[in-house]
């Protein structure tokens, strides 16, 4: 602990900037990762302007963002309690299971779905058990746990795969997945993606102006101190796996009715990677203690376009991966000149 | 040596043991409402102990903690922090990545009746709180992130949220360990308003200067026993502080005889 002002301090008390001066300081990890979304947006829109600027192009990417929406946004809350959450891809699996078979036994949708949120917050209070009681490292329960999970669930379903297409008329139906046309464009905006946008304000309202939400940074910034202080931290760190295990369980449920009610069990397995590069990407530092739900938000954004975007602008197939590694890279630099860990 | 003032808290008689390690065998040391109370003793002497137990993170193994006359039993951290103690320790508890604010409500939010909080309420709070110690600046305000704080600034927030509990006694871990001699002056300026406020400060340290500008008495503890005290009238200066201290590092015990004797009037 030295009494010499870092170069941070000395921004931080320099008197009567700016107002936007003011802003960036405090939100400078959410406008980064926006910023990188207009940019891998630009770049792909100046390739291939008629297709970026056509409504029509934007369906099939609301249609499939919501997904990775939901599990970037709830992984925010874990990560910066300083835990990894590794499970969520079999959650969402097995969520998706249980939504299928009860539709399958005869519950309507709407109850299905939320007894799939009761299975996913259940689940979540398992692995959160394992984790805080087991004394085990979140990374590595979680890893063993998703494994373990999803293997459940091939044992259980023996590899079929499972429909419902009586469902489909069904209100719950329309209510989750239906679409409907925004004014007299050709975009039609699936109602999911309108349930992750509430999801993205709930998670955000959450994690900064709920208690719940600044015990969950302050756990993650020191732990002792929130002990200290008298915060109970097994609570808060078993929580944050009920948080991503919903969000898993809303996903699997998804998953299931955006497939016009088909279930894979590998349903989430594609989204672990996504999702966590997302959350980097939107400027939630791996180190804990803070971290940001709109940041979050637009990194699943981006990360959602850049596969189907990067062949839109007339790259090669074979250049997505490198223009998603790039993404993630220069974020990630960027996000470095809006603050370093301060101790 | 007690004089006609109530002690406000008083530990009577502790014994703390950790296995075959006795650490305190039988400290009474009463703590007089409106002073602050210097702390000293060697490293090993028992000062963290004796401090752990007063915020009630040790239970002692004998002997009992009386506050405002009554005796607590159990004696826990929260039971210490109910009775009107608080308990500043040398790692202050702070999370850096967080406002000055956040820091002030951790684990005491103020909030509505669903947990939303109320963040307007808690900045005026926390203004109330810093002007209070003069913890004031145009540098920082209490939304600015506590680890572009100096050393000493940090103290602030931790004495600052220490009185947020509308606590009597404020008990000071090593407050000015690592600080600069200007970071020590603040801490200082902060200890002289908390008393000022009618509190009482419980002030530890083991750079004798530092706790001899600030206190109104002093405790010396070693090797687990009371040593001696005597209020700041009775020394002649610091260096006969520091004399009676070394004596007793040499012999193991202190000659109190030198002891002037103490003024009875309040101190300052």
């Amino acid at each position: 602990m030295t009494d010499a002002a870092n170069p941070e301090s000395v921004a931080d008390r320099r008197g009567g900037q700016s107002g936007w001066n003011r802003f960036y300081r405090k939100n400078g990890r959410a406008l980064n990762a926006f910023l990188a979304l207009v940019l891998v947006w630009s770049v792909f829109a100046v390739n291939n302007p008629v297709l970026f600027l056509n409504p029509l192009y934007y369906n099939a990417f609301l249609f499939s963002v919501p997904a990775t929406i939901f599990l970037t946004t709830s992984l925010v809350f874990v990560i910066v309690s300083g835990e990894l959450d590794l499970a969520f891809p079999s959650v969402v699996g097995a969520a998706g299971g249980v939504f299928m078979y009860s539709v399958v036994l005869g519950v309507p949708v709407i109850p299905a779905f939320l007894l799939t949120l009761a299975f996913g917050a259940l689940i979540g209070v398992g692995i959160g058990l394992i984790v805080v009681y087991g004394r085990i490292s979140s990374l590595v329960a979680t890893l063993g746990l998703n494994f373990f999970i999803l293997g459940i669930v091939n044992l259980l379903a023996q590899g079929r795969t499972i429909s419902a297409p009586h469902a489909m008329d069904s209100f719950g139906y329309t209510l989750f997945v239906g679409k409907w046309q925004l004014f007299d464009t050709t975009l039609r905006i699936p109602n999911h993606f309108v349930w992750s946008l509430a999801w993205v304000v709930f998670c955000y309202v959450l994690f900064k102006y709920h208690r719940f939400g600044i015990r969950v940074q302050l756990v993650g910034d020191n732990t002792d101190s929130a002990r200290e202080m008298g915060i109970n931290i097994e609570r808060i760190r078993v929580s944050v796996f009920i948080v991503s295990g919903i969000a898993a369980a809303i996903t699997g449920a998804l998953l299931v009715q955006m497939a016009n009610m088909v279930w894979f069990p590998t349903s989430g397995k594609a989204y672990l990677l996504i999702a966590l590069a997302a959350l980097f990407v939107g400027g939630t530092p791996t180190w804990g203690g803070v971290g940001t739900i709109f940041g979050a938000f637009f990194g699943a954004m981006t990360v959602t376009l850049i596969p189907s975007g990067a062949v839109g602008a007339g790259f090669a197939g074979y250049w997505t991966d490198f223009i998603f590694g790039l993404v993630i890279i220069l974020t990630m630099i960027a996000h470095r000149f809006s603050g370093a860990r301060v101790r | 040596m007690v004089s006609g003032q109530d002690p406000i808290v008083e530990l009577r008689n502790i014994v703390k043991r950790f296995g075959s390690v006795e650490a305190l065998s039988g400290v009474s040391m009463a703590v007089r409402k409106g002073e602050v109370l210097g702390l000293l003793g060697d490293n090993g002497a028992g000062k963290s102990t004796l401090i752990k137990t007063l915020a009630g993170v040790y239970a002692p193994d004998q002997g009992e903690v009386i506050v405002k006359g009554e005796v607590r039993r159990p004696w826990t951290p929260a039971a210490a922090r109910d009775a009107g103690v608080e308990t500043v320790f040398q790692d202050r508890a702070l999370a850096p990545q967080h406002s000055i604010v956040t820091n002030i409500f951790m684990g005491r939010e103020i909030t509505n009746a669903v947990g939303l909080l109320q963040v307007k309420k808690q900045i005026d709070e926390a203004n109330r709180l810093m002007r209070e110690i003069g913890f004031t600046s145009k540098v920082f305000n209490p939304e600015s992130t506590v680890g572009t704080l100096s050393g000493g600034e940090r103290q602030g927030v931790a004495i600052a949220r220490a009185l947020n509990n509308e606590a009597d006694v404020i008990v000071l871990d090593e407050p000015t360990t690592a600080l600069s001699l200007t970071e020590t002056q603040k801490v200082f300026r902060f200890v002289e308003a908390v008393k000022a406020s009618g509190r009482t400060v419980v002030f530890i340290g083991h750079n004798i200067y530092h706790v001899w500008d600030v206190a109104d008495r002093f405790f010396v503890i070693d090797r687990g026993k009371e040593a001696f005290e005597g209020a700041k009238s009775a020394f002649a200066g610091a260096e006969h502080l520091i004399e009676m201290m070394h004596q007793l590092a040499e012999t193991g015990r202190a000659d109190t005889t030198t002891l002037l004797e103490e003024t009875l009037e309040p101190p300052e």
